[in-house]
């Protein structure tokens, strides 16, 4: 039984027709990569997801429970629509950190907001997530005291701390330094070999193809194309796949 | 001599305090509530605030002290004449006979606020987007974004303005001498008329940079309290 179940998501910006009707599924514990050219959909996908889009069509359930369904968006209260965004967490390409925030404050933030659980228990639960994104030494500094590699790693622990099912992440490393894209990516590494289930919209094909049990190829607001990294980067079917492939490997 | 002079000064500056404390009050709200017409989806109300700000931004404040100042009279005259009353003619007659400090605060009001008010949407539209969304997918609600997320950053944001903006309504203060309010100005001007006394006049200087200066320090007091982060 898959965790995730997207069905036949569209979404119009305007005239513009973004999303055409995406569906796929995701089980507990596997990596999911999106790829495909800027102005594809990706992100709108997960901004969908993540419920800061809505939808115009289409059905999101996780475990079963229909979250969203577009035949009934107007009874969607904005209360259900924050319980329906504690199933996922978001890693933003800018990290938007809080800046009057330190590290630990950061991650405690929302946790002690939603009270889930004693203050103390929330801090050990963001100690240990910060340690486990290798910061525990910047505990206390602010985020204008971090790189932008240390700041996306902090943003990774505050999702984390609201313990989702499934963690998304948007081009987390589009705008880091290159030399530090690297410890981004091994966190994310290290959470798939812990078992996290996720969603990673990425440039790195490279990445992509190691971590990811599956690879979405976005073009023109569909699913061009979905299979195991093999498959897709190997011996990819569609021509619009193969161009974007090689354009891709062309910069390297 | 002196110290008397150096005690009424002060006696009357405590009217120009008044003034600037009452228009605080009253503009800071007031700003706040322009502020969001003026960026609300509405269209026709944004319109019209921004008209409104227009308005009172673009000509002198003493001329708005001025038509506050006779317009309410104007007004019942006219209404009397042509034996029109309803509550607003009231209003009017009752601002007519209020005290000129009522009539100034009025004015200082409303056109600070208009100031303040481009100021809050600076300080609001400021904030990256990115906040708000990292709170909401974090399923924090609107009210507790708005307080623990974007509230201090817009803070921050406009404490540097807001600093300018104050500073220079305590010398606009002195503006109120033309619809009669005796500030510490008009009260200097009688020592020239009566006493042929110049110095009182120049030395008010002295109790506007005594005040702006503590202004100044309290403001570079709060943006060293913000300095520990950067927005």
């Amino acid at each position: 039984m898959p965790l995730l179940e997207v069905k036949n998501i569209k979404k119009n910006f305007g005239k513009t027709e973004v999303l055409k009707g995406i569906s796929f599924s995701l089980s507990e514990g596997e990596v999911i990569s999106i790829i495909g050219s800027s102005g594809s959909g990706k992100t709108t996908l997960l901004r969908c997801l993540n419920f800061l889009e809505t939808p115009d069509k289409g059905t999101i359930s996780v475990n079963d429970e229909v979250l969203f369904d577009g035949e009934n968006i107007k009874n969607l209260k904005e209360n259900k629509i924050r319980e329906n965004r504690l199933h996922f967490g978001l890693v933003f390409q800018s990290f938007n950190l809080f800046p009057q925030y330190n590290v630990l404050d950061n991650v405690t933030l929302a946790p002690k907001l939603l009270k889930k659980g004693t203050n103390e228990e929330i801090e050990n639960n963001a100690r240990a997530l910060i340690e486990k994104v290798g910061l525990l030494e910047k505990i206390d500094s602010y985020p204008c005291q971090l790189s932008g590699g240390q700041q996306q790693r902090v943003a990774i622990a505050r999702a984390l701390a609201m313990n989702p099912d499934i963690l998304c992440f948007d081009e987390p490393t589009s705008a880091l330094d290159p030399e530090l894209t690297g410890e981004v990516l091994r966190v994310i590494k290290g959470l798939k070999e812990s078992g996290s289930t996720m969603i990673v919209v990425t440039h790195e094909m490279e990445f992509a193809k190691n971590v990811s049990d599956k690879i979405i190829f976005m073009a023109d607001g569909v699913i061009e194309e979905m299979g195991t990294p093999e498959q897709i980067f190997e011996n990819p079917q569609s021509e619009k796949t193969r161009h974007f492939l090689q354009n891709s490997l062309e910069k390297l | 001599m002196f110290w008397e002079v150096v005690i009424n000064l002060f006696e009357n500056f405590l009217v120009t305090l008044e003034l600037f404390a009452l228009t605080l009050l009253f503009a800071l709200p007031l700003g706040l509530i322009i502020s969001f017409g003026s960026m609300s989806r509405f269209k026709p109300l944004s319109f019209l605030v921004k008209v409104f700000v227009w308005v009172i931004r673009g000509t002198p404040l003493m001329l708005q002290l001025i038509l506050f100042y006779f317009g309410p009279g104007l007004l019942v005259t006219v209404a009397e004449q042509a034996n029109y009353n309803n509550f607003f003619i009231d209003f009017m007659r009752d601002l007519n006979m209020a005290d000129p400090l009522v009539t100034a605060v009025i004015a200082f009001s409303i056109n600070y606020a208009c100031y303040f008010s481009e100021i809050f949407r600076g300080g609001i539209q400021g904030v990256p987007k990115g906040q708000q969304e990292a709170g909401e997918v974090l399923g924090l609600t609107k009210t507790q974004i708005f307080f623990k997320v974007t509230l201090l950053q817009m803070i921050k944001r406009i404490v540097p303005p807001m600093s300018n903006e104050i500073i220079t309504l305590v010398k606009d203060t002195s503006l109120a001498r033309t619809i009669t309010v005796y500030e510490i100005i008009w009260s200097a001007q009688d020592y020239i008329r009566n006493d042929g006394l110049l110095w009182p006049l120049f030395f008010t200087g002295v109790y506007f940079l005594a005040f702006s200066g503590i202004l100044t320090l309290l403001f570079n007091y709060i943006e060293k309290k913000l300095s520990y982060f950067k927005v």
